[in-house]
């Protein structure tokens, strides 16, 4: 790559099935980016932080824009699904309300057309929406790359700001969602200065199962207050068996505020952030609540 | 309120460049470009505060594809001891702003500029010119900035006799202040921050210029005065002002911040280096860096009032940021925080306060919504104090006909009672307010007023009646809030003719006499104006035409309808003569049809807003919502209510804006750190609910039409209004904005 190199120097693949997206992949050897609804992407290039030698359009790839509900009751959701269409799925919203709505988060109306959980978890920010609730929904990523096929969980896959566990060569291709249970429900809160086109000062996923009245498993993912999306396993820990009882919410929202590790920036301080997580969490498990009960 | 019978003014005809506008078509600052056109970028300084040693370009020079470099040496000297005035710039200040001379004020500032034959060239060669910078220390918060040690910006800058980074000190005073306090059983003092909020207006600037061999220079921009392009363009290139054609493009708001230039003789002189016609189009980093914003302050307001609630003194202090040069708007707390009040002992004192960030511009009210938001504050807390409704508050302390204000009007018949009362009789003011409706919720509501001058001053107008019996009208202003469909409605209106009929458009320097600025709420009033004298003129011309076809006097002719009308003795004599019959006899019966008004136009009448406002605060999160907001202001005339009505509502989403979200925010080493839409937070629709405004029609007795001015006025009480109703919700004040989220956290503690 060259300081010369202009967008006209730039080669455009759009390959039809997955082998051929990750062979073109590996065969640029660092100087390509995938692209799915390119609402990072294309952002980058504007500003000149990402000048790729080679973009690999993804989207016409049938296992990438799939919405498939398994038997069993699970959803595989394709890494390039738009927030948009997801939105339209007829049932996907009823058994994951709380994701959606994350996922229906990123950015503007317009965004949504484009923008796909994929390309959010990919993008690394500990700010994705759709992160914290993928994360408390136990979704699993799939992954492939020349060396083949792997899975890991969500919360595993961010390395950092901006940087994730993917392998060279590795392409995200979707995510699988559990079999609900009767009984769950889930919930994503953000705590945005605005009411839209913003960015999460603290984002708060929560996912419950409960059988008569008891938490029977909880999960929270926290975002945008450490370097990475977290899970906290201690939150939903104050939360399993417990009947949400004041204490058990306080507890978990006590440990939503002990796992943030937030740095003080131009969108919120830390004792602000620390703070509204708890906040969000006690928010986000009432909704999750509400919802498992109709479940 | 059309109270008039009119059959025109006062309707909401379609604007005439809304087609364009909604379709894509209309043609703003860079949407121009030209055969044999190349591209300029400029190279900032990366410091908050340094002096320029010197400025190697060979590299960038030698770059194939650059063929144009220029710096300060290529930009007219303006000595620094001799104001070279333009309206209120000193191009002293804007010569230095547009292109950093001995010393780079502010990170972003120009250093250089280059034009290439492509975007990404003209950026490589900006890399390559060698700047050596001898950095200083910067300075970049009043409160810094006053220190007897803070780094000064300026070795010229006196106050009080010593090296200073105050620029000037303005005082209006009245009756005696100490005796005014003496008198008075209860005073109420606090001091207030403000922080600086960018115009926010979504064109940025942008510019394509050609210098032809004959050193004539064409000018394609968006800005808020053609003339002032012109003017400052010539002032700063030494090319004089008859070569220079400035064509005015649609503008995507300016709000105040285009009325200077920053651009254009840039790519003046860069078309003069290399005979090709120039582009240079910033990016909304360069325009929230080195355009703008307006300035933030440090306020201390003191009122002391009697018993019954008469306001016997006020004082206030105010320190304004200018920015990295002198020029902040000083004026507008000092003259408009008091004005709308009847107060015999004022003194209002204003300090212009320099440091290291983009020089300020204007911005609608210019400086006046910081001076409001203090004592509209201290006024809330004086009505509290007092037991008295602010709203009669403000009633037994409004000024009306014959009030002194501080800075120097005698006022005529001003309208600021009927605004107050407007609110106090809304349904709003009285609407039931549920303060608690959920745990952790509370609502409030507030008032507050305000006060802008308002202006007349120069304008000119054709109006012409083609041979076809239509109209054009041409006026000398940039239409920012859609004073061509006010002036479309106002020519109808005179001729007697659908509004269909008139075409509305906007001269270039050389089309059209000089006019001032869009801008301080004056363009509608001034054009409405010399259009009416304009259309009076024609008038008189079609009616002497119809006097010579009759063979009768022109006294003994009317105009009514789009028609001459045989009046008087001789009514009913002959058939009316249509405008399109007169039209097709113009020329033979004397010649063309048409007429201009340049004028220095005088009469214009203070503005008035007084606006309530319900807020809901999220005790946990510390977000504020504005639920219900209602704004009543006197117009004098609403020649076209949506417009009127927009020029109300936008001012109030600015001023919520610049209460709960929008502040400048720089780093340790004086960089802007929020330079973009997504951390500069300003209202989105969905952060505000719809605007009611009150437009009250007062008429100016001093228009034709009664116009008093709009623009202005809504953007001065907003700031207080939420202020109070925050307080009114929690029980906690607030003294610095904006109320943002972490900040109301820390004052409701834990």
């Amino acid at each position: 790559m060259t300081a010369e190199m202009t967008m006209t120097d730039i080669r455009f693949l759009a390959p039809e099935t997955l082998d051929d997206a990750i062979s073109a992949y590996a065969a640029a050897q660092g100087a390509a980016r995938i692209l799915a609804g390119g609402t990072d992407l294309l952002v980058q290039m504007r500003n000149g932080v990402a000048r790729p030698g080679v973009i690999i359009d993804i989207k016409g790839i049938g296992e990438l824009t799939d919405i498939a509900e398994g038997a069993d009751g699970s959803f595989t959701l394709g890494a390039a699904v738009s927030g948009a269409v997801l939105g339209e799925h007829p049932r996907f919203g009823t058994v994951w309300p709380g994701v959606l709505e994350a996922i229906n988060l990123i950015g503007s109306t317009q965004v949504q057309g484009r923008a796909s959980a994929g390309g959010n978890l990919c993008n690394a920010s500990p700010a994705g929406d759709s992160v914290p609730a993928m994360v408390a929904a136990g979704a699993v990523v799939t992954v492939q790359g020349p060396k083949g096929r792997r899975q890991l969980a969500v919360e595993a896959f961010p390395a950092g700001p901006g940087r994730t566990n993917l392998a060279p060569g590795e392409i995200v291709v979707s995510f699988t969602l559990p079999p609900r249970p009767p009984g769950s429900g889930d919930a994503y809160l953000r705590m945005i200065p605005r009411t839209e086109m913003d960015i999460a000062v603290v984002g708060v996923g929560v996912n419950l199962t409960l059988a008569d009245g008891v938490v029977t498993a909880a999960r929270v993912g926290l975002g945008a207050v450490a370097p990475t999306v977290l899970l906290v396993a201690d939150a939903g820990r104050a939360l399993v068996g417990s009947r949400l009882e004041d204490a058990a919410v306080d507890a978990a929202a006590a440990a939503c505020r002990a796992a943030c590790n937030p740095i003080d920036d131009k969108r919120g301080t830390i004792a602000y952030r620390v703070r509204a997580a708890g906040v969000l969490l006690r928010r986000s498990v009432a909704i999750a609540a509400e919802r498992a009960g109709r479940n | 309120m059309n109270a008039i019978d009119n059959k025109w003014i006062g309707q909401r005809t379609i604007r005439p460049d809304g087609a364009d506008k909604v379709t894509g078509r209309a043609g703003y600052s860079a949407d121009n470009a030209m055969p044999g056109m190349i591209w300029a970028k400029i190279l900032r300084s990366p410091h908050a505060h340094a002096n320029i040693r010197g400025i190697d370009t060979a590299k960038a020079a030698a770059l194939p594809g650059v063929k144009a470099v220029v710096t300060a040496r290529d930009i007219t000297e303006f000595p620094v001891d001799t104001p070279v005035m333009l309206g209120i710039q000193d191009m002293r200040w804007m010569s230095r702003n547009v292109m950093a001379r001995e010393k780079a004020l502010f990170h972003g500032h120009p250093v250089a500029a280059v034009a290439a034959i492509s975007e990404e060239i003209a950026a490589e060669a900006c890399r390559l010119i060698e700047v050596e910078y001898e950095v200083l220390p910067h300075v970049i918060e009043i409160e810094d900035a006053i220190r007897p040690d803070a780094p000064l910006l300026h070795d010229f800058l006196r106050h009080e006799g010593k090296p200073s980074n105050i620029a000037s000190t303005m005082v209006n005073k009245l009756g005696d202040i100490e005796a005014g306090f003496a008198s008075a059983d209860v005073i109420i003092e606090r001091s207030f921050k403000t922080r600086p909020v960018h115009q926010g207006y979504i064109e940025p600037q942008a510019c394509t210029v050609s210098c032809t061999a004959d050193g004539k220079v064409t000018i394609w921009s968006s800005s808020q005065g053609q003339f002032m392009v012109r003017a400052m363009t010539a002032l700063l290139t030494g090319i004089p002002q008859s070569s220079i054609r400035a064509i005015p493009a649609e503008i995507g708001g300016g709000f105040g911040a285009k009325t200077v230039i920053y651009l254009e003789p840039i790519a003046v002189l860069l078309s003069r280096k290399s005979g090709r016609p120039v582009k240079m189009v910033m990016s909304r980093d360069e325009v929230f860096r080195a355009t703008g914003p307006t300035s933030g302050s440090m306020s201390t307001v003191k009122i002391g009032a009697k018993k019954d609630g008469t306001i016997v003194a006020a004082q206030g202090t105010f320190h304004i940021q200018a920015g990295c040069l002198p020029g902040g708007p000083v004026r507008g707390p000092v003259g408009c925080s008091f004005a709308p009040y009847e107060i015999a002992n004022v003194l209002s004192v204003g300090y212009d306060v320099v440091s290291n960030r983009s020089k300020v511009t204007a911005y609608r009210a210019p400086g006046a919504p910081l001076g409001a938001y203090a004592t509209e504050t201290v006024i809330d807390e004086l009505a509290e104090t007092l037991g008295i409704d602010p709203l009669e508050l403000r009633l037994k302390n409004s000024a009306g006909k014959g009030t002194k204000a501080a800075y120097g009007a005698v006022f005529g018949d001003v309208t600021f009672k009927e605004t107050i009362q407007a609110i106090r009789n809304h349904p709003h003011y009285a609407a039931p307010l549920d303060r608690a409706p959920a745990k952790g919720v509370r609502r409030g509501r507030g008032v507050a007023s305000g006060f802008w001058y308002n202006a007349g001053g120069e304008s000119s107008a054709q109006l012409n009646i083609t041979e076809d019996g239509n109209v054009t009208v041409t006026t000398g202003h940039p239409d920012v809030g859609g004073s061509r469909a006010s002036i479309a409605n106002v020519a109808a209106e005179l001729l007697g003719i659908d509004h269909s009929r008139v075409s509305v458009l906007i001269g270039d320097t050389s089309s059209i006499g000089f006019s001032n600025l869009t801008g301080g709420s004056r363009v509608t009033f001034a054009s409405a104006m010399v259009v009416t004298q304009s259309a009076e003129k024609v008038i008189t011309q079609l009616r002497e035409r119809a006097a010579k076809i009759w063979k009768i006097e022109p006294e003994a002719v009317a105009w009514s309808d789009g028609e001459a009308r045989p009046a008087g003795a001789n009514a009913g004599q002959f058939p009316p003569l249509t405008l399109k019959e007169l039209a097709a006899k113009a020329n033979e019966m004397g010649g063309p049809i048409g007429a201009g008004v340049q004028l220095t136009t005088t009469g214009a009448d203070p503005g008035f807003a007084t606006h309530v406002v319900d807020v809901e605060v999220d005790e946990e999160l510390g977000i504020i919502r504005v639920l219900r907001y209602t704004a009543a202001q006197d117009v004098g005339r609403a020649l076209h209510p949506d417009y009127v009505e927009g020029q109300i509502q936008g001012g109030v989403v600015q001023g919520i804006g610049w209460a709960l979200s929008e502040e400048y925010l720089y780093d340790k080493q004086g960089r802007l750190d929020n330079a973009s839409f997504l951390d500069y937070r300003m209202p989105v629709c969905s952060d505000v609910p719809m605007i009611e405004p009150v437009v009250l029609e007062l008429p100016n007795p001093k228009h034709p039409q009664g116009v008093r001015g709009a623009g202005e006025a809504p953007l001065v009480p907003p700031l207080a209004a939420i202020s109070n109703a925050v307080y009114d919700a929690l029980g906690k004040r607030f003294y610095s904005l904006p109320m943002s989220p972490p900040k109301v956290m820390e004052v409701l503690g834990g």
